[in-house]
C-alpha cells in the first residue's frame, strides 16, 4: 500500500485533479474531478497501477453529488492497491469511460449504468446488462423500493392489463 | 417483419416482440452475397453446455466462430439490494448464494471486509479453521467444474467420480456446521463452531483419498484422445491481454502469470503454509485444466497443514459487541443477556467507512466492497465477481476458433452464473 505519505505525494502529482484523499484502514483512497479520470488513471499506470481490479459504483444518497464511482487500481509487481473515486450528480451522472484503455471495465461499467444511471460516455455498447432491457429505474440506488414488482407470463396478461387499465 | 400490433398485447410483449437481432449481424468481407454470409446462432440460455442461465449470441462462418456476444442477467437476483436490507450479520448467507459453488470464499470476502471496518482481531485458530474450509471448498468447486467441463469434452464417467469425492467433502461441512452447502460456518471475528470430534479423522480420510482420485482423473483424461484434441493448442490467449481484461485466478496462472493473491497478498494466515502455484506456459486450454487440476493437489497440501498446525484457542473473537457470548454465560451473566439481546435485535454498528477486500477465490480475485454508513445496516455491498470480469474474455479467447472449440473454452473459463448475475 502507499502509505500516508505515500498518498500525498502522489496526490501532489496530480495536481488540480485531487478533490481529497482519504487513508483508511490501511488503504489510500484518491477523490477525484469526475472530468479528469482518463488521465488519472493514464498517470497511475505510468507509475505501476496497471491493473484495473474492479469498477463499481455507490449511492451516497442522501449526500450530494450522489453517485460515485470507484475504481480499484492494483501494481501486481509492488503488490500494492490504490482507490480512485468520483462522484457525479444525478442531474449530470455523466463519466468518461476508459473501455478502450482498460476493456476490462466494459461490463463493469454497464453494469453501473444498469444499477445506479450513471452514463459512461464513449463506452461502445452502454446497455443494460442484469436487468431487462425495457427495465425502467435503477434498482441500486437507495431510494428504489424493494420489491412489489408484477411478474407477467402469458396466461395472466389480460389480467394484468385489465388491472391496469 | 414486425408482428401485427394487437391490443391484448401488453407492452412488455410488443416490445419483446420489437427486439431484432439484425444490427448484432456483421458483414463478410471479400464474399459473395450470394454464397457466403454469416449466421447468428442464439446459444442458450438454457443449454448443458453453458454451465448455468448463459445466453450467447455466436457469429459464425461457417463453423468458425467470428465473435461472441455474451448475454447474462437471468439469474439476478438482487443480492447486492437485498443486503442493504438486512443487519451486517444477516448478510452472510444471502451473499454466500452469488457464486453457489465458492459459497466459503463469498462469506470470507465479506466477513473480512466487515472485519477490517470493525478492527476485529480473528484468532489464529478461526484463520486456520477458515483456511481449511476455504480449501476444502476449493477442492469442492474444483471438482464440480472438472466433472461438467468433462462432460462437455466427451468424456462422462469423469463427472460421476467428481461427484463422489465431493460427497466426502459436503460431508466435511455438514459435520462441521451442520450443512452441506451455503453454511453460514464464517462469521464476522472467527467461525460459528468449533469442529467436532471425529472432525479430523474424518477429515485425514479425505486428504489420504484424494490426492490418488486426482491421479485417477489425470490417468483417465491424459489418456483421451478426444479430450487432448479439444484442449490442446485450442483458444489460447496471452497473459497481457487476460491482464487487460481483468482476467485473475487460474485462467491467468495457466498462460504464465504466477499472480495468486493467497501468496501476494497473503490473508488469513496463508503466509504459514508451505504450497506451490501451478502455472501453464502457453494457456490454451489444456493449461487451463492442468493448472486447476493441480490445484486440487496444492489445495489438499494446505489443509495437511492448517490441520497439523491447528493451534488451541478461541474460535471466535471475544468481542462481545461483535460476536454471540458463549450458550453457557446467558444462563450466570446479566451482561451476556444484554450483549446477546442487543446483536439478535439490533446486531452491531460499523463504523463508517469504506472497504475493498480482495481474496482468491478458485476463479480469481474475488472482492467485496462494503460501505458502511455507521448504522447496523451495510449501505453498500457489492461483490467483484471473478466470473463476471472473466467472461469478458470469451469472446477473444475463441474469435477464430471452431464452435467445438468454443464449447471446450466455456467449459475452461469456469463460468457460475449466479456469481455473474448475483
Amino acid at each position: 500500500m502507499p502509505d500516508a505519505t505515500g498518498l500525498e505525494l502522489i496526490a501532489h502529482e496530480l495536481g488540480e485533479a485531487v478533490v481529497e484523499t482519504v487513508y483508511f484502514r490501511e488503504r489510500a483512497t484518491l477523490r477525484i474531478d469526475p472530468a479528469t479520470i482518463r488521465a488519472t488513471l493514464q498517470h497511475l499506470r505510468g507509475k505501476g497501477y496497471a491493473f484495473l481490479a474492479s469498477v463499481h459504483g455507490v449511492d451516497y444518497y442522501p449526500e450530494e453529488p450522489r453517485l460515485g464511482v470507484h475504481y480499484e487500481l492494483l501494481d501486481m509487481a509492488k503488490v500494492d492497491r490504490i482507490t480512485v473515486k468520483l462522484r457525479v450528480s444525478l442531474d449530470a451522472p455523466a463519466v468518461d469511460s476508459v473501455t478502450d484503455q482498460w476493456p476490462t471495465a466494459n461490463h463493469q461499467e454497464r453494469e453501473i449504468y444498469d444499477m445506479f444511471g450513471v452514463v459512461f460516455d464513449g463506452h461502445p455498447d452502454l446497455r443494460r446488462i442484469l436487468m431487462p432491457e425495457d427495465y425502467e429505474g435503477h434498482p441500486q440506488r437507495r431510494d428504489f423500493p424493494v420489491g412489489g414488482e408484477p411478474v407477467i407470463f402469458t396466461y395472466d396478461e389480460a389480467k394484468w392489463l385489465e388491472s391496469r387499465a | 417483419m414486425s408482428p401485427p400490433e394487437s391490443p391484448t398485447l401488453s407492452e412488455y410483449r410488443r416490445r419483446e416482440q420489437s427486439i431484432t437481432l439484425s444490427p448484432l449481424e456483421q458483414p463478410l468481407e471479400g464474399g459473395s452475397e450470394l454464397t457466403d454470409e454469416l449466421l447468428t446462432l442464439n446459444f442458450g440460455p438454457h443449454h448443458p453446455a453453458t454451465h448455468g442461465v448463459l445466453r450467447l449470441l455466436v457469429t459464425l462462418e461457417a463453423e468458425v466462430v467470428r465473435d461472441v456476444k455474451p448475454i447474462v442477467g437471468y439469474v439476478h437476483t438482487g443480492i447486492e439490494k437485498t443486503a442493504e436490507d438486512k443487519a451486517y450479520w444477516k448478510v452472510i448467507p444471502v451473499v454466500e448464494r452469488m457464486d453457489y459453488l465458492s459459497y466459503y470464499f463469498n462469506a470470507m470476502a465479506y466477513v473480512g471486509a466487515v472485519e477490517q471496518l470493525l478492527e476485529v482481531e480473528v484468532p489464529t485458530r478461526a484463520q486456520y479453521l477458515r483456511v481449511i474450509h476455504l480449501e476444502l471448498n476449493r477442492i469442492a468447486s474444483h471438482l464440480i467444474w472438472l466433472g461438467t467441463s468433462a462432460l462437455d469434452l466427451g468424456s462422462t464417467s469423469i463427472f460421476l467420480y467428481c461427484l463422489r469425492e465431493r460427497e466426502l467433502i459436503l460431508d466435511l461441512f455438514e459435520m462441521s456446521s451442520g450443512a452441506r452447502m451455503h453454511t453460514r460456518y464464517f462469521q464476522v471475528g472467527g467461525v460459528a463452531e468449533d469442529i467436532p470430534a471425529g472432525f479430523e479423522a474424518k477429515l485425514r480420510e479425505f486428504l489420504a483419498i484424494m490426492p490418488k482420485r486426482a491421479d485417477e482423473y489425470g490417468a483417465i483424461l491424459n489418456a483421451n484422445e478426444i479430450v487432448l484434441q479439444r484442449l490442446r493448442g485450442t483458444c489460447p490467449l496471452d497473459a497481457e491481454t487476460l491482464l487487460s481484461l481483468g482476467v485473475t485466478g487460474p485462467l491467468l496462472r495457466a498462460a504464465g502469470n504466477p499472480w495468486d493473491l493467497r501468496k501476494a497478498a497473503p490473508y488469513s494466515s496463508y503466509e504459514h503454509f508451505d504450497f506451490k502455484i501451478p502455472v501453464g506456459t502457453v494457456g490454451d486450454n489444456y493449461d487451463r485444466y492442468a493448472v486447476r487440476l493441480a490445484e486440487i493437489y496444492e489445495s489438499v497440501k494446505i489443509v495437511a497443514q492448517a490441520l497439523d498446525g491447528l493451534p488451541e484457542g478461541p474460535y471466535i473473537t471475544g468481542d462481545r459487541k461483535v460476536a454471540l457470548p458463549p450458550r453457557h454465560e446467558l444462563a450466570t451473566s446479566m451482561e451476556a443477556l444484554i450483549h446477546h439481546f442487543k446483536l439478535v435485535t439490533e446486531g452491531f454498528r460499523v463504523p463508517p467507512g469504506e472497504v475493498y477486500y480482495p481474496i482468491e477465490s478458485p476463479r480469481g480475485e474475488l472482492a467485496c466492497f462494503v460501505r458502511s454508513d455507521g448504522s447496523s445496516k451495510p449501505a453498500r455491498v457489492h461483490m467483484r465477481d471473478p466470473s463476471f470480469v472473466n467472461l469478458q474474455a470469451l469472446a477473444p479467447m475463441s474469435r477464430g476458433s471452431y464452435i467445438a472449440d468454443m464449447i471446450a473454452t466455456t467449459a475452461m473459463l469456469d463460468p457460475i452464473l449466479g456469481g455473474i448475475d448475483r
